[in-house]
């Protein structure tokens, strides 16, 4: 008696949400307490920092790559932050935006966070620096794993867009 | 009873030494002969073949590349059939390459590629190959390894002595195998005799480009031109044509067309013809062919169709066109490194015949003629012979030589390739090839500059040589090692399709110049977008035309509405990337076409015609990173009648 009770309540359920696929009303068919993946990433992360990689600072640090030392001169140099910006359009912007996180960090204050050098060689060889700078590294898992393209871009272009870079 | 335990300890013992030492001599001896084979094609982890080997693709109508000595694989190049692989001949920028003056003409049956030359000396810039059943002739690049162009040839019907490269690469000729009537008419067939004819094409290559034009055809006799090749060093400025059906036998050819004791090598001083119509001469003829050109700027093909061709009657041009009489049937028609000698396979016999260049000119000069055939004056035979290899084979069909001086031919019937002197034509020694060899392939082998190291022979028969896979078997192919004075099978590899001749060089020729990605900077395709700010959906009438860019991992847009049942969309993928190996594919549910798989820096169009309503997903097809399974998107499809708006979008 109790099997057939609960055949018939389950037909029944099976019945509604056959129905129910008509209203395309947001169903929160289930709910679990989930973290959100970048708050698990954090706990992961904190080996070497309790800050995620995308909020830390790391001024001294000039990464891995062919740039050694980058002197910026204090005046933007305007002709070539726009070529930088072209550049951006063309390049970066299928996974960056400038003001806000999307596939990859925003660029907004970027030289806040990382030195000049640190940003030209991420461009110039992302997969040389997710392999030996730690910065690098841990960005790419807060980042959910999503690796840095490698563009082929020239230092005279990468140095462009790190001019940019200054003007957001 | 100590004593027999000992006794019997002993003998064990013994013999257990005895077998050991036995077993480890008889490891050792097989274990030298064995890994010296094996050394030889052995190609370590992360180290790079010598040699690239193109292979035809035969009834597969592609080309494949291989490594040599490691018989290695390494792609498939889409010639004259559609490929789903990459989506050539099923995307909208490749479809017009396969288009002929038959309409489209999904696939055909490749034979004999040839690298461009210099000098006599393999340039590495393009590989032609012919298509048999259709005629045409692709051009391919070097750098791409893509096909780039492909033309039809009018009044030519099985494409067979085809494509081969003049020393300068100034011609690809490209000869009918099948005579017919020229032009195409409504005719008995029994009337085939004297009225049928055999063009041969003389198809220009243009040096900075390549571009192809037929600059005219030679209208022969109605016989079959088997194979060619052209003149070299001393001869450069001719081109040999084996030809078979003298007869013109029209049924029964396995009979008809063998009666003759001896058919013709057609020896062709194209310089004259081509001076002939530099000046004027010739016909010209209504045609109809397609002229398809692929461009790596706008990742797109162009379809032509030309209605006119320039055709030359032997006779026009006396003094330009002789027959060597050449015995049984000759298939194979090749030239030295020196190009002196013209050698003709007699494939009914087990003889090979040399014609000699020099004997020939003495004996046009001395007029020395043994009659005509249709206003062609025959040579005596023995005027111009050089000499006869009796092989002890049987079958001869190609033959290929190395730089000291030797020549390989392959026999069919009796499955070997045997290695002569050229001038003693004395045999140096024979191997067996498994099973039935037709053509064979030395890198450099019928260029001046030969690179004598590895021979490859292609055969047609398989058998038991790998593990069986039903009735249909990959045909396979052997590798000898002819550095020294015998020469010895190292390798066996199965090759794609039904290879018939090859072409090889050294790596180094062309892995430098290898492109690793189309800059998106320099991308012209009108429907490309270099950044994704650019991405869009736009409605014309019943076309939906989609602009999406891809980078790892996802499409730009991946959401998009308002496309109704009875569209015609066509989705333009421009990929982003600019790294190299880095392509991205696209599928959708329901594409009657195929996948493209969209290199970086390129464009390419899949059309969909959405059937039902829904929410459709796309997916990249090809494993690009991490999140390879997230790069996805959806289409909502609404019935016909539906009002919704047209819409995309990217994460929001």
């Amino acid at each position: 008696m109790k099997i057939k009770f609960a055949i018939s309540v389950f037909v029944l359920a099976l019945l509604m949400i056959g129905c129910g696929g008509k209203t395309e009303k947001k169903d929160e068919s289930f709910t679990v307490d989930r973290k959100k993946s970048s708050e698990k990433v954090e706990q992961e992360a904190s080996e070497t920092s309790q800050v995620p990689a995308s909020q830390r600072i790391t001024l001294d640090n000039k990464g891995v790559g062919q740039i050694k030392e980058i002197a910026l001169d204090p005046e933007i140099n305007q002709e070539m932050a726009t070529a930088g910006g072209e550049l951006f359009k063309t390049n970066c912007t299928a996974c960056h935006r400038e003001n806000k996180r999307f596939i990859g960090p925003k660029m907004q204050g970027i030289l806040e966070r990382r030195s000049p050098e640190w940003v030209m060689n991420m461009i110039l060889d992302p997969k040389l620096m997710t392999e030996e700078d730690q910065c690098a590294k841990d960005l790419l898992v807060e980042f959910n794993g999503a690796a840095m393209s490698n563009q082929n871009l020239t230092v005279e272009q990468t140095r462009s867009l790190l001019e940019f870079f200054r003007t957001l | 009873m100590k004593k027999i335990y000992y006794v019997i300890g002993g003998l064990l013992a013994a013999t257990l030494l005895y077998i050991g030492c036995n077993q480890a001599a008889g490891t050792n001896t097989n274990g030298a002969l064995a890994s010296s084979a094996a050394e030889k094609v052995y190609v370590a982890p992360g180290e790079q073949d010598e040699f690239y080997a193109f292979l035809s693709g035969g009834y597969s109508g592609n080309l494949t590349v291989y490594g040599l000595p490691s018989g290695r694989m390494f792609k498939e190049i889409p010639v004259f059939s559609q490929f789903p692989t990459s989506g050539y001949g099923y995307s909208e920028e490749t479809k017009p390459m396969l288009n002929t003056s038959f309409g489209f003409v999904p696939w055909d049956d490749s034979h004999h590629p040839d690298i461009s030359q210099t000098n006599g000396e393999l340039d590495g810039r393009w590989i032609f190959i012919n298509g048999n059943n259709t005629p045409r002739i692709a051009r391919i690049s070097l750098e791409t390894f893509e096909t780039e162009e492909i033309i039809e040839i009018p009044n030519s019907a099985g494409n067979h002595s085809s494509s081969f490269i003049t020393e300068n690469t100034e011609y690809v000729i490209a000869g009918t195998r099948f005579s017919v009537p020229v032009p195409q008419r409504d005719m008995p067939i029994n009337e085939y005799k004297g009225n049928f004819k055999g063009a041969l094409s003389f198809i220009s290559v243009a040096p900075e480009t390549g571009r192809l034009d037929i600059k005219f055809q030679v209208l022969m006799p109605g016989f079959n031109y088997d194979l060619s090749h052209p003149g070299r060093g001393k001869s450069h400025g001719w081109h040999f044509f084996s030809t078979y059906n003298t007869e013109e036998a029209n049924s029964l050819m396995e009979v008809n067309s063998s009666q003759n004791d001896k058919d013709f090598i057609a020896a062709i001083n194209w310089k004259k013809i081509e001076e002939y119509v530099d000046n004027g001469g010739g016909t010209k003829m209504p045609a109809n062919y397609a002229h398809n050109v692929y461009s790596h700027e706008t990742h797109t093909g162009t379809s032509t169709m030309k209605k006119e061709v320039l055709t030359v009657d032997p006779n026009e041009v006396p003094g330009a066109i002789y027959f060597l009489p050449t015995p049984k049937s000759p298939h194979g028609c090749d030239v030295d490194p020196s190009g002196e000698y013209i050698i003709g396979s007699g494939k009914l016999s087990a003889d090979l015949t040399v014609h000699s260049f020099t004997k020939m000119l003495a004996a046009i000069e001395a007029e020395k003629f043994d009659g005509e055939a249709y206003g062609i004056p025959i040579l005596s035979f023995d005027d111009v012979m050089a000499g006869i290899v009796k092989s002890g084979g049987l079958g001869p069909l190609h033959t290929e030589f190395d730089a000291s001086g030797n020549a390989y031919t392959t026999f069919f019937i009796s499955s070997e390739v045997v290695k002569w002197r050229l001038g003693t034509w004395d045999v140096v020694d024979r191997k067996p090839t498994f099973y039935s060899v037709g053509h064979l392939m030395i890198p450099g082998g019928n260029s001046r500059k030969p690179f004598g190291k590895y021979v490859v022979a292609m055969n047609k028969i398989t058998k038991d040589r790998y593990l069986p896979t039903g009735p249909e078997m990959e045909h396979s192919a052997q590798i000898y090692d002819i550095s020294g004075e015998k020469m010895e099978l190292i390798y066996d590899f199965p090759t794609h399709g039904e290879p018939h001749y090859a072409a090889g060089c050294p790596a180094e020729l062309l892995a430098p110049k290898s492109k690793k990605i189309y800059r998106l900077d320099e991308n012209k395709h009108p429907y490309g977008i270099n950044n994704p700010s650019e991405a869009r959906v736009e409605r014309n009438g019943n076309e939906v035309h989609i602009y999406m860019s891809t980078i790892r991992s996802h499409f730009t847009p991946d959401n998009i509405e308002g496309v109704k049942v009875g569209d015609k969309v066509y989705f333009h993928i421009t990929n982003h990337e600019q790294d190299f190996d880095v392509p991205h594919g696209f599928s959708i549910i329901g594409q009657n076409t195929s996948e493209l798989l969209v290199m970086p820096g390129q464009t390419k169009t899949s059309i969909w015609e959405p059937k039902q309503v829904g929410v459709w997903p796309f997916y990249c097809t090809d494993f690009c990173s991490a999140l390879h399974q997230e790069m996805q998107g959806y289409v909502r499809v609404s019935p016909a009648n539906s009002n919704i708006e047209l819409s995309w979008s990217l994460g929001e």
